[in-house]
């Protein structure tokens, strides 16, 4: 699994002409990279094969000592963002990795990002619960409301992961099988067919 | 919006610059290319647009209503769908409205728009 990380732009659409109607697509723009091979780890010293990359620059002095020895030894500016990566091709440690080295138009990729907080959520956006559905029929003023849950002397208590209100969104989110619809190789920006967890302007994570 | 979004959507600036210049209340004639099979042929869609939406965005839509046989119809057209031939403007309507909803509910003599002078 190959990948870079990426920052989402914002959303648009263009128009294929594929098939008997042309259609519009829903696309999002994703900055992806460039990143800097930051480690190599190797099974005899790590356990495993993977490559550690960065994104996006930051400054030295809010960088902490410890870590400004790690980005030295690459030869790189401080980066805000590392993530591992199990890449077939070799790479060198320092060596920046570009959109076309990766990824090619029609590939499918995987996307993930942190959703946006929607703070403290009912059952109903939370979890999907389908509500009372009509506020008539003697109905009080609990529509949106979870129902029982649970039973009475058996068992007693409450079943642990049982579906209820509570935080909602601000979470690892991973959308599988984007298709790539265009590279700008020349400004680092790809594509993709469809949306994108995160706000505007947050990391993303594209895995091939 | 942000100039790297621009960038993707520059790409339609050519399509939206030869399209005329028409608003709601103008009577066009939309030409339609429709693919049957291997062969492509143009249909004429001709009647008064009612409203456009998300202007100079890539998804804007324009609605074009015309009464077909009694019945109103209503077609919604995205102004750079590859679909659409061409626009021809046939007449210039004087509107003081954006969407042109209230001709839904009229027939006949009262649904008729003041030619722009």
């Amino acid at each position: 699994m190959s990948g870079l990380i990426g920052k989402k732009i914002g959303m648009t659409s263009i128009y294929s002409a594929e098939g008997t109607v042309a259609k519009q697509i829903p696309c999002t723009l994703i900055q992806a990279g460039p990143c800097v091979v930051t480690q190599v780890k190797t099974t005899k010293n790590d356990g495993y094969e993977a490559i550690q990359v960065g994104f996006d620059d930051k400054k030295e002095k809010n960088t902490p000592k410890p870590l400004q020895g790690h980005f030295n030894k690459a030869n790189t500016t401080p980066k805000r963002k590392l993530v591992e990566f199990q890449f077939n091709k070799n790479v060198e440690l320092g060596q920046e990795i570009t959109v076309g080295d990766v990824f090619a138009e029609g590939d499918f990729v995987d996307v993930v990002g942190t959703s946006k907080g929607k703070g403290f959520q009912g059952v109903v956006k939370r979890h999907g619960f389908h509500g009372v559905g009509g506020a008539t029929h003697g109905q009080h003023n609990r529509q949106r409301h979870p129902g029982s849950i649970g039973a009475a002397s058996y068992p007693a208590r409450v079943f642990k992961g049982l579906k209820m209100a509570g935080r909602t969104g601000n979470k690892r989110v991973k959308i599988q099988n984007l298709r790539i619809v265009k590279i700008y190789p020349e400004q680092n920006l790809i594509l993709v067919s469809g949306s994108v967890p995160g706000a505007k302007n947050s990391y993303v994570i594209i895995e091939k | 919006m942000n100039p790297l979004l621009k960038l993707v959507e520059d790409e339609y600036q050519e399509t939206r610059k030869n399209m005329p210049d028409f608003g709601p209340g103008d009577t066009v004639n939309v030409h339609v290319k429709i693919k049957e099979g291997n062969k492509e042929r143009i249909q004429q869609f001709r009647g008064t647009v009612i409203q456009r939406r998300n202007p100079s965005s890539n998804g804007e839509t324009f609605t074009v209503r015309k009464v077909s046989g009694g019945i109103g119809v209503e077609r919604i057209f995205p102004l750079l769908s590859p679909n659409i031939d061409k626009i021809e403007v046939v007449r210039k309507g004087k509107v003081r409205r954006a969407r042109l909803f209230y001709l839904r509910g009229r027939s006949g003599k009262a649904a008729r728009i003041k030619e722009k002078k």
